[in-house]
């Protein structure tokens, strides 16, 4: 697009402007990590440094874990999202599929709901899903964190618009070959989805794992707590004090979505476009 | 009106070579055909022309003016894309001012609401619009003007982008492969348009293509490329019969040329499937390609002979594609009597005049040949 | 050869029609419901139901451990609009998407255009602008906490070495609404950044070239024919995702301020956490949610009339 005359100023003065933005974008996470290998006399001067003169990094990371029984929370993390991921797959597939290939009554009606679903934001169920749960008295436990989000409207919509492009003859063919609907789901479909499966799969991982929210709504209990719950209670526990630790805890709430999110980049942000396409 | 110069033109892209070294004059008013298969470089020289591609070595003029430092805008060239490149979200009539307004209003006028308020805006817009009403007419466009890209068919579009080049008045018009988005019908029909609209506006076109059947029935002469080289260029009907390389005999022509394997003898005489031809050339014995047409080819009589393995019927003419165990390729003959095809499976006699011979040596080059004998050969020669 | 196929294709078809004639007719029919069955009833007991349930609760009394409740009509928005406190959450709500909206979706625009203008470095730039959107929220939000801390913090260190003496960035009314829309603006714009990257690359390039052969020969030129013009679609969507997105705060408000000091960062979201929450008082908690309801709904309003406009590029 640019003539190769210009190249060197042009080129240089983007990299200038990139790398200022980068560096605001890094800032927190540097600070983060810098702060997160100080002791605290280094913490709590009004001198700025950036590297630690002694190196507590992995004092803080002992006092994180043990004072704010991090291996729990994140185990929670692990099973609420893996829990909630596999129920949203097995409720959407069959679903979508049932919309992108078959022919029934009511089927567009259907699908005219999942679209009006998508629309509404989850803040507005918050309530009455609360107090259902409170009725069927299954609050402050993992079914009520992970029971409202199995349906995702979103999941079907997603695979639905993918069905669509997988050519019928596939369908035709596992017909013929004795395989029955339930069959063709998951022996034909799932296979042909993998990708948007995947993808759908980040962008339920990434949210579900960073949901504040409904967690901070439906738990009481301290050993259900979820990475983000896990935090915000280390905050307020510690009020100011620890801050090395809270910093350190930090770093490991969102180390695991990071280092994924660096090794499957691509996947990822394709995954995090599609909450745009909703 | 504008005749260009090429000069050793070379170009490459990362570690291929693209353009190999190419020298080419496309004189002033006429219509050049750069033709050749997918990869040749045509489009990218087409490019370097225009400026959008910058060649790696040589050097291109415009009316004796060096224009290699000079930004595409600047040239007075005007291009017509392969997918036409219309901007979708103006209308036709704004398509095809957008040259016009970007060369005569400043950029404060072209301001979106302060523009309009400039006096002598005004009546800029009116000559645009009188030169875009012009071009539309004699596009026949007039009645699109009003509308966008999207809502206009394969064809309009074609013909909007043809305006859009045409109001800058350049002083060349240069096309990339402009028919190849059209099926074939409206090709056919657009060819003749084009080759029209050239008579009329008498300006250079340089025009690219991959099929050879635009090339031929449009232009005034053809430059055929090959891997990043120019193999030949002449007219329409010299490069259809006077083809200087296999590669050019077997490009231009359908169906393709038969290059049935032969042999230059001892004594200068050409041979083919163990049968002297009447021909002599000067070239030292060896293996040689004879080339013939499949029009020129005579069925019913001859010391050749084959098995009809295909019959092609194209209503008007048909092709009878003959087996012969000299060859690997089938030998394609033309029939002109539709109504009497040959059976598959039967044996066939064929003969060719020895003035329909093209011989190609085994390099690919033309070889000159001269007949022993004004007389055609009928009979098996003998030695 | 294709009669051939055709015969081909109509011995086989033919035992297999045969196998599959009315059996198949009537199993068919049922399965689809089967398949749409879990899904259809989580959305009526998750979605649905629920919406419904949260504009009929509006119009009670309810509150979470009473024994019953009583129909109130329009009671719960008397007492909203009442409420001062709920004008001002109203109003930093506003403010907040105000400021976030056009903050993020500018920085993604211009961050999305300068990687694109050149080739190196891209995949690179990439990553490190998106970190914050991937990074967990609330572990960042504290992260940011520290940084606004009035004494030890980053930010005040740095405006030190300039002479300048930072206010306590969160725990001052006048400034802890902004430091959360300046967090706002820091997380969404990658987001942005992504989606307009995906619009940018789908410009065909044979545009810029025909714009340079019109005579747009500077790159501003080019941006105002070609680029500009092509990402409208693109602009308008990334806006209204981003005002539907900024309208749901609350991670921060809740973890760094409480809404406060004073209300000063108290947003929608966030009342209607407290009300229904930690007060439980549910119809009024509800009544707060319909009129967030309202603001989303509006927003998607003007995506789909301006989605539909944007749709004759096509």
């Amino acid at each position: 697009m640019t003539t190769s005359s210009n190249f060197s100023l042009w080129s240089v003065a983007r990299h200038v402007l990139l790398i200022a933005g980068a560096i605001a974008m890094l800032l927190p996470f540097i600070w983060m990590i810098s702060t997160a290998s100080k002791p605290p006399s280094e913490i709590f001067s009004s001198e700025l440094h950036l590297i630690p003169r002694q190196f507590a990094l992995w004092d803080n990371l002992q006092t994180a874990f043990a004072k704010a029984n991090l291996w729990r929370f994140l185990l929670n993390g692990v099973i609420v999202t893996v829990s909630i991921f596999v129920l949203q797959v097995l409720v959407a597939l069959p679903a979508a599929y049932a919309l992108a290939k078959l022919r029934f009554i009511g089927r567009n009606a259907l699908f005219a709901l999942v679209l009006f679903g998508l629309l509404i934001p989850p803040q507005a169920t918050a309530i009455p899903v609360f107090l259902l749960l409170h009725k069927l008295g299954i609050l402050d436990s993992y079914a009520a964190m992970v029971l409202p989000f199995t349906i995702s409207v979103f999941g079907i919509f997603l695979m639905r618009q993918f069905f669509r492009n997988v050519p019928d003859d596939l369908v035709d063919a596992a017909r013929m070959d004795g395989i029955s609907e339930f069959g063709i789901v998951w022996r034909v479909m799932l296979p042909a989805a993998i990708p948007a499966v995947t993808a759908f799969g980040i962008f339920s991982v990434v949210a579900h794992w960073n949901d504040y929210f409904w967690p901070l709504i439906v738990l009481n209990s301290e050993h259900l707590r979820t990475p983000p719950l896990a935090v915000a209670h280390f905050r307020n526990a510690e009020a100011g004090t620890n801050y090395g630790a809270l910093m350190a805890a930090a770093m490991v709430i969102i180390a695991p979505l990071l280092v994924a999110f660096l090794l499957a980049q691509r996947r990822f942000v394709e995954g995090i476009a599609l909450t745009g396409i909703k | 009106m504008a005749r260009i110069e090429l000069k050793g033109i070379r170009k490459s892209f990362d570690a291929t070579e693209v353009l190999g070294g190419v020298d080419l004059t496309i004189e002033n008013g006429e219509f050049l055909s750069l033709v050749g298969p997918s990869g040749c470089g045509k489009s990218t020289l087409l490019r370097v022309i225009a400026g959008l591609e910058p060649q790696g070595a040589g050097e291109v003029s415009i009316d004796g003016n060096v224009v290699d430092g000079i930004r595409p805008s600047a040239r007075n060239l005007a291009m017509v894309f392969q997918s036409y490149a219309l901007y979708p979200h103006l209308n036709a009539f704004d398509n095809m001012a957008v040259p016009l307004r970007m060369r005569r209003l400043s950029t404060v006028e072209r301001l979106p609401l302060l523009g309009a308020l400039l006096p002598g805006r005004r009546q800029q817009e009116r000559s645009i619009r009188a030169d875009v009403a012009r071009v539309a007419a004699q596009l026949e466009i007039t009645h699109l003007l009003q509308r966008k890209p999207a809502q206009l068919s394969g064809g309009q579009r074609q013909r909007v982008a043809v305006g859009r080049a045409m109001v800058r008045q350049p002083v060349a018009f240069l096309f990339d492969e402009p028919l190849s988005n059209l099926d074939a019908k409206l090709r056919v029909h657009m060819r003749a348009e084009l080759a029209e609209l050239h008579r009329s506006l008498r300006t250079t076109f340089v025009y690219v293509t991959h099929d050879q059947a635009e090339a031929m029935t449009m232009s005034s002469r053809i430059a055929v490329m090959m891997e990043g080289h120019l193999v030949q260029v002449g007219r329409p009907a010299d490069i259809y019969d006077n083809p200087r390389d296999v590669r050019v005999a077997e490009f231009v022509g359908s169906p393709k040329i038969n290059l049935l394997p032969g042999r230059i003898r001892d004594d200068g005489r050409l041979e083919v499937f163990d049968h002297i031809l009447r021909l002599t050339s000067s070239q030292t014995a060896g293996n040689c390609r004879i080339g013939v047409r499949p029009e020129r080819i005579e069925v019913g009589s001859g010391p050749f002979s084959g098995r009809v393995i295909h019959v092609e019927n194209m209503g008007a003419e048909a092709f009878v594609h003959l087996g012969h165990d000299g060859a690997e390729a089938r030998v394609v003959a033309r029939i002109n009597d539709v109504r009497r095809l040959p059976e598959i499976g039967a044996n066939m006699a064929f003969n060719f005049p020895a003035d329909a011979v093209r011989a190609f040596n085994s390099a690919g080059k033309r070889i000159d040949v001269t007949a022993e004998q004004a007389e055609r050969i009928r009979e098996a020669a003998l030695v | 050869m294709s009669d051939n196929a055709a015969a081909i294709g109509g011995i086989i078809a033919h035992p297999a029609a045969r196998k599959e004639a009315t059996p198949r007719r009537s199993r068919v029919s049922l399965t689809p419901y089967g398949l749409v069955a879990p899904a259809l009833t989580l959305m009526a007991m998750m979605l649905f139901g629920p919406l419904i349930g949260v504009i009929a609760l509006s119009f009670t009394d309810y509150q979470l451990g009473a024994p019953s409740l009583s129909w109130i009509g329009l009671g719960n928005y008397h007492e909203m609009f009442a409420d001062r406190v709920f004008w001002i959450a109203v109003r930093n709500t506003l403010v907040y998407v105000g400021i976030v909206v056009p903050g993020a979706v500018t920085a993604g625009l211009l961050v999305a255009l300068l990687i694109q203008s050149g080739t190196s470095l891209r995949g690179l730039y990439r990553t490190i602008y998106f970190l914050p959107v991937m990074a967990t929220l609330i572990a960042m939000a504290v992260v940011w906490e520290f940084m606004l801390h009035p004494q030890f913090g980053l930010v005040n260190g740095l405006l030190r070495e300039v002479g300048i003496a930072g206010p306590s960035w969160l725990q001052d009314r006048g400034t802890a609404l902004y430091a959360l829309c300046a967090i706002g603006i820091w997380q969404a714009a990658g987001f942005n950044m992504i989606l307009f990257l995906a619009g940018l690359v789908s410009i065909p390039k044979q545009l810029y070239e025909a714009a340079e052969m019109d005579g747009a020969s500077s790159a501003v030129a080019r941006f105002r024919l070609v680029t500009w013009p092509l990402l409208r679609p693109v602009t308008t969507f990334v806006v209204v995702i981003s005002g539907i997105r900024s309208f749901q705060v609350f991670d921060t408000v809740h973890v760094l301020t409480k809404g406060g000091p004073s209300k000063s960062s108290e947003v929608l979201i966030h009342t209607m956490y407290t009300e229904g929450f930690e007060f439980f008082r549910s119809g009024y908690g509800a009544a707060l949610t319909v009129v967030f309801l309202g603001f989303i709904l509006i927003l998607t309003l003007v995506k789909a009339r301006l989605a539909d406009r944007g749709a004759q590029y096509a």
